[in-house]
C-alpha cells in the first residue's frame, strides 16, 4: 500500500521527488550498462520486473485486520542491485497510480523512495551481509523479507514527517503509522521472502550460470550455490 | 530437482500456516477485521489527527470494483506470463543442452 494521491503536502511531494531523482538517474545509467554489457541478462531483467508486478498486485489480509500487498523488489535488488530495481519500481507504481488510483502522481516521488530505493537498498545490504554467514537460502529469504518491511517502515516515516502528532510529535505519529503499515506487513513480508527464495532457487536450478554473467557482488559464490 | 521439490513443499506449507494464523489473529486480539486497505486506514488516521484535506485526486479511477479487479488481475497476469515464459525458455534450453552433449 502506497501513500495515496494528494495525501502529502506539496512541499513533501517536491522533497521526495528531489531525493529520488538522483537514484533514478543512477538506476537508468546502470540499466543501460547492464543491457549493453550483458544482453543475455534481458530475460532476467524481465523476470525481476514481472515479479514486482505480480507481488504488488496481490492484496493480502493481515494480522491487523486490514489488507496490504508485498513489493516484489527484493528479487531485483539481489540480482541487479538497488539502482536498477528503483527503475523497475517506477513502472509498477505508475501502472497502479494511473490505472488503479492506487498510490498517486503527486506522491510518486515518496513512493519510489520507499518501494524503489529504501526497500531494495536494505534487501541488497542484507543479502551481501548474510550471504557468507547464513548461506544462500537464508540470505535471500532475509533480504526479501527485510526489504519489504523496510519499504513500509519508510512509508510510516514519510507520513510521520508530513503529519506529526499534535501531542508527541513525529515519533508518536511514526508509531501510529507503523501500526497501520509495518505491522500489517510482517506476515506479507515473510511470504515475500519465502517466494523470492523459491523463485531464485528454481531459476538457479534451470540455469546455474544465470547469475554469473551479471555484475553482482559475489559471482563466484553464487555460481556454486 | 528433488531438493527443489522439497523446498517448494516447505514454502507452500509455511505460507499456508502464515495465512491461517493471519485469518485468526485479529479475532483473538479483539479486533473486528474489516479487511480494508491499509492505505485507506492511514488516510482516515490523517483525517482524525489533523484537518488535512487531500489537495489532488487521482486523474482516473476505475469506475467500479469489478473494473478495478480486472486491472489488478491484468497486472498479475502480465507478470505471471512473463515469468512463466522465461522459466519455460530456460527449461527448453537446458533440455536441449542435455540432448546434445
Amino acid at each position: 500500500m502506497h501513500i495515496m494521491e494528494g495525501y502529502l503536502p506539496l512541499i513533501w511531494c517536491i522533497f521526495w521527488y528531489a531525493v529520488s531523482a538522483p537514484f533514478i538517474v543512477y538506476g537508468v545509467w546502470r540499466l543501460k550498462k547492464v543491457v549493453n554489457e550483458h544482453p543475455e541478462s534481458k530475460p532476467m531483467l524481465a523476470v525481476a520486473g514481472a515479479f514486482a508486478f505480480v507481488l504488488s498486485s496481490l492484496k493480502m489480509p493481515s494480522v491487523t485486520g486490514s489488507c496490504s500487498h508485498p513489493t516484489g523488489t527484493g528479487f531485483g535488488a539481489i540480482i541487479f542491485g538497488p539502482g536498477i530495481t528503483s527503475v523497475i519500481s517506477i513502472i509498477v507504481l505508475l501502472y497502479q497510480a494511473l490505472l488503479l488510483a492506487h498510490g498517486g502522481i503527486t506522491t510518486l516521488g515518496a513512493n519510489v523512495f520507499s518501494m524503489g530505493i529504501a526497500g531494495p537498498f536494505v534487501a541488497y545490504l542484507a543479502y551481501k551481509t548474510l550471504r557468507g554467514i547464513a548461506g544462500f537460502n537464508i540470505a535471500v529469504f532475509a533480504a526479501a523479507t527485510l526489504g519489504d518491511l523496510a519499504t513500509y517502515v519508510t512509508t510510516s516515516i514519510q507520513l510521520a514527517l508530513a503529519f506529526p502528532a499534535p501531542v508527541g510529535g513525529i515519533m508518536r505519529s511514526f508509531l501510529g503509522f507503523s501500526c497501520i503499515f509495518a505491522i500489517t506487513q510482517v506476515p506479507l513480508a515473510l511470504i515475500e521472502g519465502l517466494v523470492t527464495m523459491l523463485l531464485l532457487r528454481y531459476l538457479l536450478a534451470l540455469k546455474p550460470d544465470v547469475f554469473s554473467a551479471f555484475h553482482i557482488s559475489d559471482k563466484s559464490k553464487l555460481a556454486e550455490a | 530437482m528433488s531438493e527443489l521439490k522439497k523446498l517448494s513443499l516447505i514454502v507452500a506449507l509455511l505460507i499456508a500456516i502464515i495465512m491461517l494464523l493471519t485469518a485468526f489473529v485479529p479475532g483473538m486480539i479483539g479486533l473486528t477485521p474489516e479487511w480494508g486497505g491499509a492505505d485507506a486506514v492511514a488516510a482516515n488516521k490523517i483525517g482524525e489527527m489533523s484537518d488535512y484535506k487531500p489537495w489532488f485526486s487521482p486523474l482516473w479511477e476505475p469506475p467500479s470494483g469489478e473494473i478495478e479487479t480486472l486491472l489488478f488481475s491484468l497486472q498479475a497476469a502480465i507478470g505471471a506470463g512473463i515469468i512463466g515464459y522465461i522459466a519455460g525458455l530456460y527449461t527448453g534450453r537446458k533440455e536441449k543442452n542435455r540432448d546434445q552433449p
